[in-house]
């Protein structure tokens, strides 16, 4: 009872604030907005016995795309194009081929939606998952390589996401 | 189960509060006076210029990136420290566990140190070499095309 009680408050949450995302005027509005999505999703991650995939949700999307999202949209200046018809026919054509493929799968195999009353109270039978994952990590013959390539990956995004963003200097500019 | 995550929920309702309190509590106790100077937001005591809708700097983006990449960092390295003393006691894992987490935060100490030597989180080295990058600009576009003005006169 109490985890399905949880489950509507924090599923409504992420509902209610992604719609806001996604019809309200102002853009940064919408950015906050997001904030709830984010953490109602984490919400969903912890009840479904994933409780590192929780923390890492807060830790990295709440904690940090949402920072980079409002800074993006404060570097961008309002471009009047987007209201262009082929814009706005080209956005509503790639979220309705997604939103149908999600449809048309959602009733087959994995996707297989179980009924409200039947969910399984996971939270309540998982065992903390931060452990099995570390040990995955370390282990010669598991993870370890994907570990320490992992680093390596994530070397070639800040090196290369800090020039980029330093060649930003010259593009507007030119610009101007 | 539940138990564990209480302390979360209490720690989010405390803070909530404390905000809340803290907002009320000075809505009883300040003068209420209304000059056009306290009608004026806030901009810790200078006077504000201009509008705040104005497009912000890049090298805002740049730090927030740099934190995103060691926030990553962090959520990799956390499962490995919570079983590093238990790591140290398996068979064909024991020290090998602290070299490979110290290989993995070496290899992204290295793009520390790439972003700290090429001077992207100095804020004034950054934006100097912004205004040299502005004026180097500006000499190629003069050299480029002279203006013609000068020459018919």
């Amino acid at each position: 009872m109490a985890s399905l009680l949880a489950f509507l408050l924090f599923a409504g949450l992420a509902v209610v604030c992604a719609l806001v995302a996604l019809f309200h005027r102002s853009v940064v509005h919408s950015a906050f907005a997001l904030l709830g999505t984010l953490l109602g999703v984490a919400d969903l991650f912890l009840q479904l016995g994933a409780d590192y995939l929780a923390m890492t949700q807060v830790l990295i999307y709440v904690g940090g795309i949402l920072v980079l999202i409002l800074f993006g949209l404060m570097l961008t200046p309002p471009d009047r194009r987007e209201l262009r018809p082929a814009r706005i026919f080209l956005g509503l054509a790639v979220t309705g081929a997604g939103a149908l493929l999600f449809l048309t799968r959602m009733d087959s195999g994995a996707w297989k939606a179980a009924p409200l009353q039947e969910l399984p109270d996971l939270a309540n039978q998982a065992s903390p998952t931060a452990e099995p994952i570390g040990l995955a990590f370390l282990e010669r013959d598991s993870w370890l390589l994907a570990f320490e390539f992992a680093s390596v990956i994530l070397l070639a995004a800040l090196v290369g996401a800090v020039f980029i963003a330093r060649r930003r200097f010259r593009v507007d500019d030119e610009g101007a | 189960m539940y138990f564990h995550y209480a302390n979360i929920l209490v720690f989010l309702v405390a803070g909530m509060a404390f905000v809340f309190l803290n907002m009320v509590i000075g809505s009883l106790l300040r003068p209420k006076r209304k000059t056009d100077e306290g009608l004026e937001p806030y901009e810790c005591g200078e006077e504000t210029i201009g509008s705040s809708w104005f497009r912000f700097d890049i090298r805002y983006y740049t730090v927030a990136l740099v934190y995103i990449v060691f926030a990553v960092e962090v959520a990799f390295l956390f499962p490995v420290a919570r079983v590093m003393r238990q790591a140290f006691e398996i068979e064909g894992i024991g020290g090998l566990a602290l070299i490979e987490a110290f290989l993995f935060v070496a290899i992204l100490f290295l793009g520390l140190a790439y972003v700290w030597v090429k001077g992207d989180l100095n804020w004034v080295r950054a934006f100097q070499r912004e205004f040299e990058e502005r004026r180097r600009l500006e000499a190629e576009r003069r050299a480029s095309s002279p203006p013609p003005a000068r020459k018919a006169s």
